[in-house]
């Protein structure tokens, strides 16, 4: 059982796109190399006890031990080595080598030890991302340059979240009065998965992201589009969407920058149509999925603060196409 | 002792039968004050809230059986979840093992008559009965706590939860807390004063130094979680900012405060399993338990160390890496008191000559998930390893592993172990291993794939789950593993239950057990023991000579302290005879005050202050009345 399961795992880690054993950092490797090692520590101690377990189950009609006999003092000898002597020793090599080493580079990064920040904001229930020094501002997809440290200041605008991207490194809780700081950093360019992992409220589950590393000219320029403001609505129907947008509800909680609309409480909207997913990654960002989204956000998500307007068909149509144009 | 019982000894025995006996009936239950009562009837409930518990793990287990499931709305699962937490370690664990196997035992094998505050003692059971329910009237309305068990603020503070959810919740752990101070208390003065002449503490069952640091273990934790409540409900109910960061309150207040309490209850769940192991081993495997001492000290040790720990729960909280490698480092040391019990547990085996009856195979289950749920917290305390898999399904198989394996396995064993002593019936050996083996294999199949689909990145207390992420095959299987526990469990009762009725005659000591329940009938009587035993070793049952010696005092109707409800007090330490106990008789005060106090928090809940204090009122008015005159007894 235990070795099938293991087996199985072993299997399923290749495809896994949040295993903590998918590793695309030095930080997160190292863990998970600890894992191994502790792994086969621990596969060796259980396998141990196991065997003086099957031994006493085949001993059972004669009393002592094999070899010695019935000696009182060996068999308490026995508690003292592998109940201190052997514990001992195990612990302060984990401890030394986890504790005292590994941490340094998992510990936040040191100040002015990174190149950039980025600033992260857990909401019910999805994650706002900003770029100091920059007027770009985007949700649930983290853009940073490869092969670069990156400085994540990771706070909250309402409950404890958790912000977590294993393949990358270690988690860290965004706590209310607190700034807390976590080193992102990809060795190669790629789209990573994390998720919220402290419990928040009602759709706890349903708060994913995406770290995209980009190459770093790619990311600059994605970093310049997205500090522009909106694009104008170019067709009729763009232009229709725009008018529903500032007139209705959505303007109350959305920003898009360069115009009217800047609502603070959901997602910048500016660039949403560049973004790969909606509603925390979620669903697929298609036009589709969008305006099922707009008709009814809390199919997708029951107990999302985006409310069900009671949009008509014509109204969402005209919102898909303005929004979807916003690139 | 009755089945020995000679025609010299029979009107000494029913003179002391006549002095101790309660009323009949409801009525008998309701006013009992006698311990094996009191822990027949923690037993009882505890049991119906672990089916509570149960049933809302198969729904979080079904809910969970394929991505994106339907079982559950978002709101009935954060519901269904915090309840579980809550049910299985407030009103299954602790009340089973310390209300139930403590209440029932500690007196039968320290040689005492009843718990040293016998009224106490009852009110500690219907304050938990009331609080159980209190907590569960949530849930039947629709308002359970739905915030984990952990309650984190502030998504517990009135602004993120504005319903009556979270009060049920802060409300209900100081009512319940109550009931389990009061019960520490009882034991820890049963433990120190009542035990029979000659049972120095170096003579004591391991069985009662477990308990002995159980008790303190809860007195010393509990305060740190009632203060976090009351604190809780000062914020929510009058606007308090104890925990919110935008007025100068701290929401890691709670959560230190939680684990400081949070902490120390693990081994409080724990430990009573280890005392158990330690009477169940020695039984089977024919000998004593190797090194005695050095297991007595170390349980004690890890229930002291237990208080240091705690901020291993906060790992990622953001602390400065020096305070996290402190608790890191502690959390390891404990570990070294725990590989001595493991060890001393396994050498006892090995050196006996073991038979693997049905509540040593339940030890044997419990041994190799403790070393699994034991390796898995020692790759916790790897700070930065901990820092990945915090709130993943790691965690979760971890301390299922701990709390299911470990400490539920040996309650599992020793209601098989104590059967017979309760009801002078044998249960059925065949099925109890067919129960071991689905129980065994349940949880194997249900806990651990959960390690590695927390290493897959699966966080936990999520309703639902895509497809896509390796996660659906793994909780696939543990639903179907969670199924096959469940029947496991339901097979055990069946057992216990049939042989009740149906089960062949067991006798006194159906398995040369060590410890002195052995040496009465079974149930054993009111009184416990006519004769007050002399104990010279902490194995009395293995020194034939002492109670033969006790036998012959009975015949002689020596030292039968018969005048009323009479046990012997001894020195704390030595267990020299001190003085005479006069114990109160049955009553149904506590039950009374028990019902006001479920009336001052019924009220507090509602928001009607005033009323509460009318509560209280009658509260001291029934404490007056329990005082004010002894039921005459015999």
């Amino acid at each position: 059982m235990l070795v099938l399961s293991l087996a199985g795992g072993g299997l399923i880690t290749g495809c896994s796109p949040q295993s903590i054993l998918s590793t695309h950092s030095p930080q997160a490797h190292n863990i998970a190399l600890l894992w191994w090692w502790m792994l086969g520590a621990a596969v060796i101690v259980f396998a141990g006890a196991v065997v003086l377990l099957v031994v006493a189950y085949f001993r059972r009609g004669v009393a002592g031990l094999p070899f010695v006999g019935e000696r009182e003092g060996i068999a308490q000898s026995m508690v003292l080595v592998f109940g201190i002597a052997v514990p001992a020793v195990a612990l302060v090599i984990l401890f030394s080598v986890s504790d005292i080493y590994l941490i340094r580079q998992t510990a936040p990064p040191a100040p002015n030890s990174t190149r950039m920040t980025v600033e992260v904001i857990g909401h019910q229930w999805w994650w706002e991302v900003r770029y100091p020094g920059s007027a770009a501002v985007t949700a649930n997809e983290i853009h940073i340059p490869a092969r670069t440290r990156v400085n994540v200041v990771a706070t909250t605008a309402d409950v404890i979240h958790s912000f977590w991207v294993p393949g990358l490194n270690r988690k860290i809780d965004m706590v209310p009065g607190r700034r807390n700081r976590v080193l992102l950093y990809a060795s190669s360019p790629g789209v990573y998965r994390g998720q919220c992992s402290q419990f928040c409220g009602l759709q706890h589950a349903h708060m994913s992201m995406y770290v995209v590393a980009q190459r770093p000219a790619a990311y600059r320029a994605w970093l310049a589009a997205n500090a522009a403001p909106a694009s104008a609505p170019a067709s009729a129907a763009q232009r229709a969407g725009q008018a529903q947008f500032l007139a209705d509800q959505c303007s109350s909680c959305h920003m898009i920058r360069g115009t009217a609309a800047a609502g603070l409480i959901g997602p910048d909207l500016t660039h949403v149509a560049s973004r790969m997913t909606l509603a925390s990654a979620e669903i697929p960002n298609r036009p589709a999925w969008l305006a099922a989204w707009i008709r009814n956000p809390q199919a997708i998500k029951p107990g999302d603060r985006m409310p069900d307007l009671g949009l008509s068909a014509r109204q969402v149509s005209s919102l898909v196409a303005y929004l979807d144009s916003l690139r | 002792m009755s089945a020995t019982a000679t025609t010299g000894a029979r009107p000494h025995l029913d003179r002391l039968g006549r002095v101790w006996e309660e009323r009949p009936g409801l009525l008998g239950w309701l006013t009992t004050t006698d311990h094996k009562r009191i822990g027949i009837l923690y037993f009882f409930t505890a049991l119906a809230f672990f089916a509570a518990g149960g049933v809302e793990a198969l729904l979080i287990r079904t809910q969970l059986i394929g991505p994106n499931g339907h079982v559950l709305s978002p709101a009935a699962y954060d519901e269904v979840f915090t309840m579980h937490g809550i049910t299985m370690i407030f009103l299954f664990v602790i009340p089973m093992t310390t209300g139930a196997f403590g209440n029932y035992l500690i007196p039968l094998m320290i040689g005492a008559r009843d718990m040293a505050f016998p009224r106490m003692n009852a009110l500690s059971y219907w304050i938990y009965v009331a609080s159980g329910i209190f907590m569960y009237v949530a849930l039947v309305q629709g308002h359970a706590p739905n915030a984990g068990w952990f309650d984190y603020v502030p998504l517990a503070s009135k602004q993120f939860s504005p319903g009556n959810n979270i009060d049920f919740y802060g409300y209900g752990l100081i009512f319940n807390g109550i009931s389990s101070t009061a019960a520490s208390i009882n034991f820890i003065v049963t433990i120190f004063k009542l035990r029979a002449p000659g049972m120095s503490l170096n003579r004591m069952p391991l069985f009662c130094f477990a308990f002995l640091a159980v008790a303190f273990a809860l007195l010393f934790a509990l305060p740190s979680l009632s203060i976090a409540a009351v604190f809780l409900e000062l914020d929510r109910q009058l606007g308090f900012h104890f925990y919110d960061a935008a007025h100068g309150g701290d929401p890691l207040l709670w959560q230190n405060l939680f684990w400081i309490f949070g902490h120390p209850e693990v081994y409080i769940i724990i430990l009573p399993a280890f005392g158990i192991a330690t009477s169940i081993i020695p039984a089977f495997a024919h000998r004593k338990m190797v090194f005695f001492p050095l297991v007595a000290l170390a349980e004690l040790l890890v229930a002291f160390l237990g208080f240091g720990v705690w901020l291993h729960h906060m790992f990622t909280v953001g602390y400065a890496t020096l305070t996290t490698v402190y608790f890191a480092a502690a959390s390891l040391i404990i570990v070294i008191p725990s590989a001595i019990q493991l060890f001393a547990w396994i050498t006892t085996i090995l050196t006996g000559t073991p038979v693997f009856k049905t509540p040593m195979l339940f030890i044997i289950g419990f041994i190799v998930y403790f070393i699994i749920g034991g390796l898995s917290g020692i790759t916790l305390a790897a700070i930065p390893f901990d820092q990945q898999v915090h709130d993943s399904y790691y965690v979760i198989a971890h301390f299922h592993f701990v709390i299911f394996g470990a400490a539920v396995f040996p309650i599992l064993g020793g209601m098989y172990f104590w059967f017979p002593k309760l009801t002078g019936r044998m249960y059925h050996e065949g099925v109890g291993k067919l129960s071991f083996w689905l129980t065994f294999l349940g949880t194997l199949i249900t806990f651990f794939p959960m390690h590695i689909v927390g290493i897959l990145g699966m966080p936990r207390r999520n309703y639902t789950y895509p497809p896509g992420l390796g996660w659906t095959l793994l909780n696939f299987i543990e639903t179907l593993g969670s199924y096959l526990l469940t029947a496991g469990l339901v097979l055990i009762v069946l057992n216990l239950l049939i042989s009740r009725f149906r089960g062949p005659e067991a006798g006194d000591d159906p398995f040369d057990g060590d410890t002195l329940e052995w040496s009465l009938s079974s149930p054993p009587p009111p009184y416990n023991f006519a004769v007050i035993p002399t104990i010279s070793s902490p194995y009395p049952m293995w020194d034939k000579e002492d109670r033969e010696a006790d036998r012959q005092r009975l015949e002689r109707g020596e030292g039968l302290l018969d005048a009323g409800h009479l046990t012997p007090a001894t020195t704390a330490q030595d267990a020299v005879a001190d003085e005479i106990l006069s114990m109160p008789a049955y009553s149904i005060w506590p039950l009374a005050s028990a019902v006001t106090l479920a009336g001052v928090f019924s009220m507090l809940l509602m928001g009607h202050f005033f009323i509460a204090l009318g509560f209280i009122v009658l509260g001291v008015l029934a404490v007056f009345a329990w005082h004010h005159r002894e039921v005459a007894a015999g």
